[in-house]
């Protein structure tokens, strides 16, 4: 047992922390850290820096491009990224199709679609989620029907997905479709690449509570898809949607990210006052900060232990993964909560400009520091990561059933 | 000992309910929220007709004889309506002011206009940097001739963009005073916003602002015990608007979770929400408690009782708005972080109304000091 990094662990965080210090954009941390809007160009930028250095995909194996960095060296690099403020690798392309597109897709898909992923080409999204199908996912009714064509055979899909984030900058999206409405409802289900330029798509934005358009419906009226955008088998989706949800938990953690976000909590602790004193002197404040540093500390080496055992058996993850994603969602949501809380009343301003990069404050409100901004929309925001992903109910379920066996 | 309203108390908080149903839906609110002004004239001068913008004032001036137990209904249902207007700044907080400290000239020529609706006020007494510390107050009152001369800043003054008048208080050499000016006079500036819930407020510089002898109300020096108290009761009425939002907020819940199906059954049979909707229920009885508790007493005389019933209630409400709001959201999924249903307004407001004016970590604080006292 030892709980120290190697010596070679430690370069290799040196080599990152260089590498941030040298490629990563001002402008883009300093959005990152300020808790500013991002924009598309922001993501597209960053991978293409990335993949420029060979880093594009740090969780692939190397003969598709990946770094084939084993599960600490991700972490470290993970964590160093959060630190210095990279945005966060949008997980879509990378994390939840790739993995799918390698173990299951041919040859040919491997070829078209993972190359573009890396470099930062296409933008992914997703097509899981319908209005009536949520936690229920396998109960999901877009229809996709098979046409042979002398054109070349093509499914035709109708139907509504939802929760779609950022798809309104989106090339592609990856769908489950209802293939088959025989037998058992996972027994009928497709995974579909769909070109987001197909006719037939349209894509409706839906604005969250904090005011930001971040998600969208996507509505599919017979929109055509060649076969040869079929993932695997046709009716076997279930069991890639499976897979694919497994890789989405892990970095569901989010322990770098929560790292620096304690770190500026304390720091708005200490330059906001109460009773004349720094914030951070008060005794009920400052346990409320450690309660949540000890979430995190024991997340830290939690992570470390599900990922390292990950990294032996050489699999996808399995259950353990949904601890992860429960103490990560909720540990980001204590850590805006308090962020917001530092703010007393300036908590309750909203001021829309003041979440762009080039707001040059205001001089009648000079108290009304720019870190204050972003926090409590960041909190309303962060409600949806213990929904997201598999809710925490049903990441709750996965624990009593697949460790637990109840 | 009673609980129960009396038959003309329950008759206003029924004729609320309907004017909520009827004239402020949720979609009515949505566009007011995003307004300029933020809020609804017309239903200001409904307020009005109904006599709740006159509720807590003497009949001499215009007013009902209303107790902080009638406020609590009407607040309630302003909770349940999401309404926008500033009642609490205009009536409860300045008006209270006034009632407790002006002269008859003053309650006369102000009172009344607040009853007819035709003022709106805000009080600017915090302060940046100040958090919620209610004698933390750093802007000047310089004699100057036979009235006085403000300089100073204050920070997120509620209400303060429709106001016509301010209660600013400012630091003499004896204490603190509260001043009346007009909104719009010279030296008054103004940096409106929005906030998280819809509401509008400002922070607002002080410049070289004179005011005559006739601007003070109360005693030179002697306006903390006034301010207090005028927080408590602005705090007495912030928990009685959360227990109507935590109500409508546990209802449309537990709609959502009868409607809602998932694995061919409403969610709602599922044990795990079934709990967390009974925990909703529980703190939200409770909350009503302690809503009822700080109404009855912040009409005491006694100051120390007074301030210790409403700082047991805005932290003990707090707390348990936090767990229903965190919650109603959570068992509403994806439709619960949207803008379109009433939910996240909800949750928004429930958040705000615990970080203004104390939050639950600064009331409990304050409770917790009177242990030592006893």
């Amino acid at each position: 047992m030892d709980l120290n990094f190697t010596a070679a662990e430690q370069s290799f965080r040196e080599e990152v922390r260089n590498f941030l210090r040298a490629k990563l954009p001002a402008d883009i941390s300093r959005k990152v850290l300020g808790g500013k809007r991002l924009e598309k160009d922001d993501f597209v930028r960053w991978q293409q820096i990335l993949h420029a250095q060979g880093w594009g995909a740090t969780g692939w194996p190397v003969a598709f491009g990946g770094t084939g960095w084993n599960a600490v060296q991700q972490h470290i690099f993970d964590e160093e990224c959060a630190d210095a403020g990279a945005p966060l690798q949008l997980p879509f392309g990378l994390k939840m199709v790739a993995p799918v597109i390698m173990a299951f897709g041919n040859p040919a898909q491997q070829q078209r679609f993972l190359p573009r992923i890396i470099d930062g080409s296409d933008w992914w999204c997703q097509g899981y989620s319908e209005p009536g199908s949520g936690s229920d996912l396998a109960s999901l009714k877009t229809r996709a029907v098979r046409v042979n064509s002398p054109e070349g055979d093509h499914y035709v899909v109708t139907g509504q997905k939802t929760w779609n984030t950022l798809g309104q900058y989106a090339d592609w999206i990856f769908c489950l479709v209802r293939t088959s409405t025989e037998g058992r409802q996972q027994e009928g289900i497709s995974f579909l690449l769909i070109d987001m330029k197909s006719p037939g798509i349209e894509v409706r934005p839906i604005i969250m509570l904090d005011g930001e358009h971040e998600i969208n419906e996507v509505w599919f009226e017979d929109v055509r898809v060649p076969v040869q955008n079929l993932i695997g088998e046709e009716n076997k989706g279930w069991t890639y949607a499976k897979f694919l949800l497994g890789h989405e938990r892990t970095g569901i953690a989010g322990v770098g990210r929560s790292k620096r976000e304690l770190k500026k909590l304390k720091d708005i602790a200490k330059k906001e006052t109460a009773n004349g004193r720094p914030l951070i002197e008060d005794q009920r404040f400052r346990d409320r900060i450690a309660q949540v540093e000890l979430e995190l500390m024991a997340l830290e080496i939690t992570n470390l232990r599900v990922i390292s055992a990950e990294g032996e058996k050489k699999r996808a993850p399995g259950p353990e993964a949904s601890i992860l994603k429960i103490k990560g969602s909720e540990i980001q949501q204590m850590l805006t909560e308090l962020q917001m809380q530092t703010l007393g009343h300036y908590a309750l301003p909203w001021i829309d400009d003041a979440l762009d990069a080039d707001w040059a404050g205001d001089a009648m409100m000079e108290a009304y520091a720019d870190h204050a901004a972003p926090l409590s929309g960041r909190y309303f925001n962060v409600r949806k990561t213990t929904i997201y992903g598999g809710s925490n109910e049903i990441q709750k379920n996965i624990i009593s059933q697949m460790i637990l066996g109840l | 000992m009673d609980f129960n309203y009396t038959e003309e108390q329950l008759a206003l908080q029924d004729t609320l309910r309907r004017f909520y149903a009827r004239d402020y839906a949720f979609e009515q609110r949505r566009a007011l929220a995003k307004s300029a002004e933020g809020f609804s004239r017309p239903a200001w001068k409904t307020f009005a007709d109904f006599g709740i913008l006159a509720l807590p004032f003497h009949e001499d001036f215009g007013g009902l004889n209303g107790n902080a137990v009638d406020t609590m209904l009407v607040m309630e249902m302003l909770g349940r309506g999401l309404a926008l207007e500033p009642y609490v700044p205009t009536v409860a907080l300045c008006g209270g002011l006034i009632r407790d400290a002006g002269n008859t000239a003053q309650k006369e020529a102000l009172l009344p206009a607040i009853a007819g609706g035709e003022l709106m006020l805000a009080l600017a007494h915090f302060e940046p940097g100040a958090r919620y510390e209610v004698d933390r107050v750093a802007t000047t009152a310089t004699a100057s001739g036979s009235g006085w001369q403000l300089d100073g800043t204050k920070a997120v003054v509620l209400g303060a963009p429709s106001a016509d008048k301010l209660i600013v208080s400012a630091r003499d050499g004896k204490g603190l005073s509260l001043f009346l000016i007009d909104a719009k006079a010279p030296g008054v500036t103004l940096r409106a916003y929005p906030t998280q819930d819809g509401a509008r407020a400002a922070d607002i510089r002080l410049s070289k602002v004179a005011v005559g002898a006739d601007a003070l109300i109360g005693t030179a020096g002697g306006a903390l015990p006034v301010i207090e108290r005028a927080i408590d009761y602005a705090n007495a009425a912030l928990c009685a608007e959360a227990v109507g939002i935590m109500s409508a907020l546990n209802e449309v819940t537990l709609e959502y979770l009868k409607t809602r199906k998932q694995f061919g059954v409403p969610i709602g049979k599922f044990q795990a929400l079934q709990h967390r909707m009974a925990d909703m229920v529980i703190a939200t009885e409770q909350a009503r408690s302690m809503a009822t508790l700080a109404a009855v007493r912040v009409d005491s005389t006694d100051a120390v009782e007074r301030s210790r019933s409403v700082a047991a209630a805005k932290a003990y409400v707090t707390q348990s708005a936090r767990l229903v709001g965190q919650q109603a959201v959570q068992l509403h999924g994806g439709m619960g972080v949207v803008d379109e249903l009433n939910v996240a307004h909800y949750f928004k407001r429930l958040t705000m109304i615990g970080l203004t004016f104390g939050d639950a970590d600064y009331h409990l604080g304050k409770f917790s000091d009177t242990l030592l006292a006893a």
